[in-house]
């Protein structure tokens, strides 16, 4: 092998490492998304936006010298409350609408924190005050920071407990009932309005998780969560919609995919990525890679 | 007086595009979240004509080349993403037609050749009112009389029921595909208005927002019907002058007043100011509308 062979292996290997770390918070948001659809069948558009105002609620928090636990913990709840409210007000009285006036409402919900969040907090960007000291550790050519792996654990911690939510306790399995058949569930004797708005919260939280540890690494700024919050849709769409180990593998494909074309490619194409990677498994398999197959029923 | 002229332009052209998605999102019921996608590609496509292969003719003649340009490359765009995504229902062909948009924009974007990020200049100006009002007046003759018609009665018949249609005989793959077809084609043409009349076209101007602008509009009138696509965007595009008028703070909280009306208006009146009725209609028997 000559010398370049060998550096495009090690830049692939770079690649590779970001993609992962990116795909870890693509996977984080996707989470919520595939929650939030599985359990009420709403593509929730706003839900980048929650993970925008989590980001903010981080950044305040950072602003007046409260160390980093406290501040994801603020975002995780500023979040969620958010949801709470949205849930409450918006989304519950449209549930029994049908899904398009659903969809559209959503989207207003979305632009509508975009654009008052502008003017609200600014329309610039703002740096987070650097709490961690970014480490690098090398290996050969590639460097790996510790935020990186900071992320990257953080989101398979997330995956074991959400696995652990789902299948060890009530409110999980109640959760799977709501989503499986939530009329059934009902008579069940479960209160789905509590899961629903649980499920929201759960979501959302996660959302301003991945809100903050993304304002950390780049900035934080109103409209963050709209290229994300689509991107992490697709994700979810691509990993399949309703399925929680799903919504990381998509993630996960997702952030290696466009660091790749990124890098070895042409960064400006990086968007186009995903809408790209998602059109091609919605036409071989809609319900996407790790989702059921649903037979239509007269 | 430019000023009021400009704004009269523009309600024709969003009278144009509003009436078009109304065909795929009202009268076929198919979720279309990529509208303006397709009207960026007519403006472009026909700007390159103006640009690049303008014939020495008359304006007029280039203007009418120009704009079944418009029609032709939005219309086989349709086509392309017509037939792959018209497999997909609800939720799920908004999320393709979103993305197949975005990949649209983001290919503009990386062509030097149309300006790519800096936007496309020196585009002849062939396009005025007259031309506007007239492609919007056809337009809406051509909704109204389609919604008459056997096709239209079909394609309406898939927003009602599509098993139903089915069973009926209705072919849903070449109805939805027609429908989606000619709506994208005809945001061709008011892409093409666009071109020639402000001579500037930005990949920025096709994004997502527009598409939900325009979606708004027809939800605010009522999807389905044509009275309520014109009332839509006539209401929408003038809202944001008058606005302007009460004062720039007002006018800075435009999206967010639209954001919020689009939100009331889905929790009080789901089928938006005419349903799928129209201003003049008819009265029919009981049981048969």
């Amino acid at each position: 092998m000559t010398q370049n062979t060998i550096y495009f292996f090690w830049d692939c290997l770079q690649y590779l490492i970001n993609g992962i770390a990116q795909g870890s918070l693509y996977a984080i948001v996707a989470l919520g998304y595939t929650m939030v659809y599985g359990i009420i069948r709403l593509v929730n558009f706003a839900h980048g936006e929650f993970l925008m105002l989590g980001a903010f609620c981080g950044y305040f928090a950072l602003k007046f010298h409260l160390p980093m636990p406290v501040a994801i913990i603020a975002s995780m709840l500023g979040a969620g409350i958010v949801a709470l409210i949205v849930e409450r007000m918006i989304y519950r009285p449209i549930r029994n609408e049908g899904r398009i006036p659903a969809l559209i409402t959503a989207i207003g919900a979305s632009l509508f924190f975009q654009y008052t969040g502008q003017l609200v907090f600014g329309a610039d960007p703002k740096t987070v005050p650097p709490v961690f000291k970014e480490v690098l550790y090398t290996f050969g050519e590639v460097n790996v920071s510790n935020i990186q792996v900071f992320i990257f654990g953080l989101t398979l911690l997330i995956l074991l407990f959400l696995w652990w939510l789902t299948h060890y306790t009530k409110i999980g399995v109640a959760m799977r009932a709501t989503s499986f058949n939530l009329k059934a569930a009902e008579l069940m004797g479960i209160n789905t309005n509590k899961i629903i708005a649980f499920t929201f919260f759960l979501g959302a939280s996660l959302a301003g998780l991945a809100g903050i540890l993304m304002g950390y690494t780049m900035s934080v700024e109103p409209m963050m969560g709209m290229s994300l919050g689509l991107k992490a849709f697709v994700a979810a769409v691509v990993g399949g919609i309703g399925v929680i180990p799903g919504a990381a593998l998509g993630g996960f494909i997702l952030g290696i995919a466009e660091n790749m074309v990124a890098g070895l490619y042409k960064s400006s194409f990086r968007d186009g990525v995903s809408f790209f990677i998602l059109i091609i498994i919605l036409l071989i398999k809609p319900s996407g890679i790790l989702g059921k197959n649903v037979k239509e029923k007269v | 007086m430019d000023y009021y002229l400009q704004i009269l332009t523009n309600v024709g052209i969003f009278i144009t595009l509003t009436l078009s998605l109304n065909l795929i999102n009202g009268y076929c019921g198919q979720f279309s979240l990529g509208h303006a996608g397709f009207w960026g590609v007519g403006a472009y496509a026909s700007a390159v004509y103006g640009v690049y292969f303008a014939l020495p003719i008359d304006p007029a003649l280039n203007m009418a080349i120009a704009l079944s340009i418009g029609f032709v490359a939005a219309a086989l765009c349709g086509l392309l993403i017509g037939i792959p995504c018209l497999r997909l229902k609800g939720d799920y062909l908004a999320i393709a037609t979103i993305g197949f948009s975005e990949i649209l924009r983001i290919i503009i974007m990386n062509t030097e050749s149309i300006g790519g990020p800096r936007g496309f200049t020196n585009i002849p100006r062939w396009s005025n009112s007259w031309w506007v009002w007239g492609i919007a007046l056809a337009v809406t003759l051509f909704m109204l009389n389609l919604k008459r018609s056997a096709h239209g009665r079909a394609i309406i018949s898939i927003r009602e029921d599509e098993i139903a249609a089915e069973t009926m005989g209705v072919n849903l793959f070449r109805y939805k595909l027609f429908s989606f077809i000619v709506g994208a084609g005809i945001a061709g043409m008011a892409g093409s208005l666009v071109a020639h009349d402000q001579q500037f076209l930005h990949p920025n101007n096709f994004s997502f927002m527009w598409s939900v602008c325009i979606l708004v509009m027809v939800i605010l009138g009522g999807q389905g019907s044509v009275s309520g696509s014109i009332v839509g965007a006539v209401i929408l595009t003038i809202l944001p002058e008058i606005l302007k008028l009460i004062g720039s703070n007002v006018s800075t909280w435009r999206v967010s007043i639209y954001a919020a009306l689009m939100i009331i208006l889905m929790l009080t009146r789901p089928q938006g100011i005419f349903g799928p009725h129209e201003l003049f209609e008819k009265k029919r028997l009981k049981g048969v509308a």
